[in-house]
């Protein structure tokens, strides 16, 4: 086959004509998977749900509703009902302080502000050390803790929280986390 | 030389990451276990693969002083096909290897191939340079991400069989550069042999 000579014409031609097809592919496979997308997405967060929250009854993504954390944004709150009665929170909360990135966690409150359990949805930690707030080891000391008496601080601050073994940033970014879904269901009223 | 050879050299004579060195970064980075390294290494096949056949497909239309940005679309085409169809179907997966996954756009070796190889030979012989140089990447993530997940964090495939850490600088980047280059050092050895 002769090659295309480099004329102006067949450079801008052929270029648009690559362009064209490689977007209407893109189209295809953006229609194709977006739906799979959504709803990889929304499983996640119902099993996160159902991980920091005892057994409810009603369909929480339904019930979501936002509250302010008092820092110009707001959080997701999942409510947990059983039998039309409010039997926790899920708050989807996040920190920036994340030793890399930021990191969003799904923590579930009693309906007095106690932790039931918390659960870790997105982190960029470093693999082996950050990584480990992901694992029982870390995050099940929170559990049944009320943030009221159970001060949120790693015990290099002063706090009694147990760090990772040189994850200290990464531990106090899951505290910090957990401090504002603390703060935000406070401030919110809901306790 | 026939197509066997054509397929088997990614794996030894000119290993992309082992021999030719080219496309490091990604190898460093998500190497830090077996899971993840494979992961890349599948995903950088198929983009090969592709662009590698579109390519060559299309070697003959495009004028030579644009092959460049033509060949970028193509790849990039590709790479965000990779990206939505791992988002869907593989969350767990993308969510680890996360930037290194669009990044495949700038891997010296997609356009390094297409620039070498495609452009310059039939379909079918690009096809099979394409999986024979994505299988080689795979092969050289694999082996390194199963060395640092063994002595980094004690597991294979996700199990653990040590009480505990690992030398933990082999999960971090220090121990990234330290692994791949004994590995080189261990093919150049062999391949003097």
């Amino acid at each position: 086959m002769a090659k295309t000579e480099s004329t102006f014409r067949n450079m801008v031609l052929s270029l648009t004509l690559i362009s064209l097809g490689a977007s209407a592919c893109l189209g295809f496979v953006y229609v194709m998977t977006k739906e799979p997308i959504e709803l990889s997405l929304l499983n996640k967060k119902l099993n996160a749900i159902k991980q920091v929250v005892p057994d409810f009854t009603n369909n929480p993504n339904e019930d979501m509703f936002r509250l302010p954390t008092g820092e110009g944004d707001s959080l997701e709150i999942y409510p947990a009902k059983k039998e039309g009665e409010i039997i926790g929170y899920a708050v989807n909360t996040y920190t920036k302080t994340g030793f890399s990135g930021n990191i969003s966690l799904m923590a579930g409150f009693k309906p007095d502000g106690t932790i039931i359990s918390i659960s870790v949805l997105e982190q960029k930690e470093t693999p082996g050390l950050g990584t480990k707030m992901t694992e029982p080891g870390f995050k099940d000391q929170f559990n049944n803790k009320n943030p009221s008496e159970f001060n949120l601080k790693v015990k290099k601050d002063g706090g009694p929280v147990d760090a990772i073994t040189s994850a200290t940033i990464s531990s106090r970014a899951f505290c910090d986390a957990v401090q504002r879904a603390y703060n935000t269901i406070q401030n919110g009223g809901l306790k | 030389m026939n197509q066997l050879q054509n397929f088997t050299k990614g794996f030894f004579k000119e290993n992309p990451i082992l021999v030719l060195v080219l496309g490091t970064c990604p190898t460093l980075a998500t190497s830090t276990s077996v899971m993840n390294g494979m992961g890349m290494g599948i995903a950088t096949t198929f983009v090969l693969i592709g662009s590698n056949v579109v390519i060559a497909m299309l070697s003959g239309v495009i004028p030579d002083k644009v092959r460049i940005p033509a060949f970028v679309v193509i790849i990039a085409s590709f790479v965000t096909v990779v990206d939505l169809l791992m988002q869907a179907y593989t969350p767990d997966l993308y969510e680890t290897l996360g930037i290194f996954i669009p990044l495949i756009v700038v891997n010296c070796i997609v356009l390094g191939r297409a620039e070498a190889y495609a452009s310059k030979n039939s379909i079918w012989s690009s096809f099979i340079d394409g999986a024979g140089m994505g299988l080689g990447f795979t092969m050289a993530l694999g082996i390194l991400g199963a060395f640092r997940e063994i002595v980094g964090s004690g597991s294979i495939m996700g199990h653990k069989f040590i009480q505990g850490d690992g030398i933990l600088v082999f999960i971090l980047a220090p121990g990234a550069f330290w692994a791949l280059g004994y590995l080189i050092a261990l093919i150049n050895r062999f391949k003097k042999a």
